[in-house]
């Protein structure tokens, strides 16, 4: 049977709709998987075995009676990003605060998994409320990179990235609030995709910052993550801010760009994203992924956008601003961590210890930032100041776009960096968001894609690919096509990691 | 000169409900100050005559029909409580002895 472990989430559902394999025995591979690697990954913070086969019965049942798959991913395994609400497991988003919660909802991408026939093996690890950039934010502890177990997997969704990366999962579920889906991707050699804002129902994610928010879908490939991205898509009534309109085809823009023709695509180079701050072997890789973008057809432009690097003051200015509301609902009163309830403290001195214990120091840091921003006196400077520089980024999108069918850049100006090295200094780690966040405030669609490794540590790369919103699909067909190419003769990409050992 | 003094950290710890420790207040006041003054750089962009975006996608009221439909029961509402009685959330006493 060979490794089913080593298998894309494509060929799994193959193998399980024909009945070649069935989805126990897919569930099993991975679980067995994670008992023997997730010890030193630390990739899950809950993992469901019962459920996981109990949903895989379902789909190997309703297959033996002959119904058609529920999806096209009926029978895979995933591994959910712990900010997703479960009824039947904890959600914690990495904090203290949540310790122990089992929501009495699903989350909307949660029940269209569900419905999908999609065997959720458990909830993965991240920086305590999506706030971080290399999971050591987490209240739990750090997700290790399987690529080199001293270095952070990125963050907020290191253990969705690493679980992929280890080969505990072929799929997993993100958000990217300012790259959280698509720097992890970048570090541990994994595609990541951030749908246009809106595409992906929020409904039963927990605030962060709810204008910037968005699930997506992550896997070993660009077509898994199609596949995954059209399962969670779709308009929801429960979200006001989800996009009435049909899914981009972004399965048949995978498929489209596998041919390998880029021919007539237009692809834009953002000029600011380079020079300092980058490290040289990212940038050589993003400069052999141009080129062969080239190669496969595409025609090369360089594009100015000139506000990009106000986005990412503006951005830590905007998301602490409303992270600070959006965590004000952590109160104490009617779920969660309560602490100092002694019969004579009030409400608000319960409150105020809940939040003193529940809370990591980059929470508490950014709810300060976010309170600070919008305090009168300083609301214009700062708040006001930032939602203005988020009009002028959009604008250098619109502008760019007029010219070119997608922009690139690398996803990140470094490699995986080592446990540790970033903790003492926020600043430092936001710097990991530098290319990201433009997508986020200007709300379009953008993916990471594994672009080779760099010379001088040998670590994955991340090729960004942004499109206009609700274009998701020209950067699939890209993405695709550049994956093709870069494969040739060379193996799978996520195979190139070292063997964990089991 | 700092953007943030010490003084006005304690404050916004208040503001935000958060008993911070004095030894954290040492620690985030030096981390505020260099992050406030990090993003400060947004003021070097001429925007005066630019409008403001709060949401990438424009935003328009949702209406749906005034229809009952299912919500949690009690049970599901008060089950993650901290604390609860006669089903109801039990709270810490919110009015002082003076009030």
């Amino acid at each position: 049977m060979g490794d089913l472990t080593r298998l894309t989430a494509a060929e799994l559902a193959a193998k399980v709709h024909s009945r070649e394999v069935s989805a126990v025995e897919v569930a099993q591979a991975h679980l067995d998987r994670i008992a023997a690697v997730d010890g030193r990954v630390h990739a899950f913070l809950h993992v469901d075995a019962e459920g996981a086969l109990a949903a895989a019965r379902a789909v190997d049942e309703a297959l033996d009676s002959g119904e058609a798959p529920a999806s096209p991913l009926a029978g895979v395994p995933l591994a959910l990003k712990d900010v997703f609400a479960t009824r039947d497991m904890p959600t914690t988003c990495g904090s203290k605060i949540l310790d122990g919660w089992v929501p009495p909802y699903d989350a909307t991408v949660t029940r269209r998994l569900r419905e999908a026939g999609v065997v959720i093996l458990g909830k993965t690890n991240m920086d305590e409320f999506a706030m971080g950039s290399s999971t050591e934010n987490s209240a739990y502890g750090p997700t290790r990179n399987p690529w080199d177990l001293d270095r952070i997997p990125g963050g907020s969704g290191g253990g969705s990235s690493a679980a992929l990366a280890a080969f505990e999962a072929p799929l997993a579920i993100g958000t990217d609030t300012g790259g959280s889906i698509r720097q992890p991707g970048a570090v541990t050699g994994t595609v990541g995709a951030k749908p246009t804002y809106g595409g992906v129902s929020r409904y039963g994610l927990v605030a962060f910052s709810s204008s910037l928010d968005q699930g997506g879908p992550c896997g070993r490939t660009v077509l898994d993550t199609a596949l995954l991205h059209e399962v969670i898509a779709g308009h929801d009534p429960l979200d006001s801010t989800s996009i009435d309109a049909p899914v981009p085809p972004v399965v048949a823009a995978a498929r489209e760009g596998a041919a390998g023709d880029l021919t007539g695509v237009r692809v834009g180079v953002v000029r600011e994203f380079a020079g300092e701050g980058y490290q040289p072997g990212v940038l050589a890789a993003f400069h052999a992924a141009v080129e062969q973008l080239r190669a496969l057809g595409a025609e090369i432009v360089e594009v100015s956008c000139p506000h990009f690097t106000y986005a990412l003051p503006a951005y830590y200015l905007i998301a602490p601003s409303e992270c600070s509301s959006n965590l004000a609902r952590f109160d104490a009163m009617r779920y969660g961590l309560r602490v100092g309830d002694d019969g004579s403290r009030s409400a608000e001195d319960v409150m105020a210890l809940t939040r003193e214990a529940g809370f990591g120091p980059e929470v508490k840091r950014r709810i300060m930032i976010g309170t600070y921003a919008l305090s009168s006196g300083y609301y214009d400077a700062y708040y006001g100041q930032a939602q203005k520089v988020r009009t002028l980024i959009s604008r250098d999108f619109a502008a760019a776009f007029e010219r070119v069918d997608v922009l690139v850049s690398p996803t990140t100006p470094t490699t995986a960096f080592r446990i540790g090295e970033r903790v003492d200094d926020p600043m430092a780690m936001y710097l990991s968001d530098l290319c990201t966040i433009p997508a986020n405030l200007a709300g379009n669609a953008a993916m990471s894609v594994p672009c080779g490794l760099a010379e001088e540590d040998g670590l994955p790369v991340g090729l960004q690919i942004m499109a206009p919103a609700m274009r998701d699909h020209r950067m699939y067909r890209v993405a695709a096509a550049y994956e093709v190419a870069r494969d040739a003769g060379a193996g799978r990409f996520a195979d190139r990691a070292p063997e964990l050992g089991a | 000169m700092p953007a943030i003094s010490r003084d006005e950290v304690a404050h916004l710890a208040r503001l935000a409900r958060l008993a911070v420790t004095d030894e954290e207040l040492d620690v985030f006041a030096g981390q505020l100050d260099v992050i406030l003054q990090s993003v400060a750089r947004v003021g070097e962009v001429a925007a005066d005559d630019i409008p403001p975006t709060s949401h990438a996608v424009p935003l328009t009221n949702v209406f749906r029909e005034d229809v009952v439909r299912p919500g949690l029961s009690q049970q599901q509402a008060l089950s993650g409580a901290p604390e609860a009685e006669d089903g109801r959330f039990r709270v810490p006493r919110i009015l002082g002895e003076e009030q």
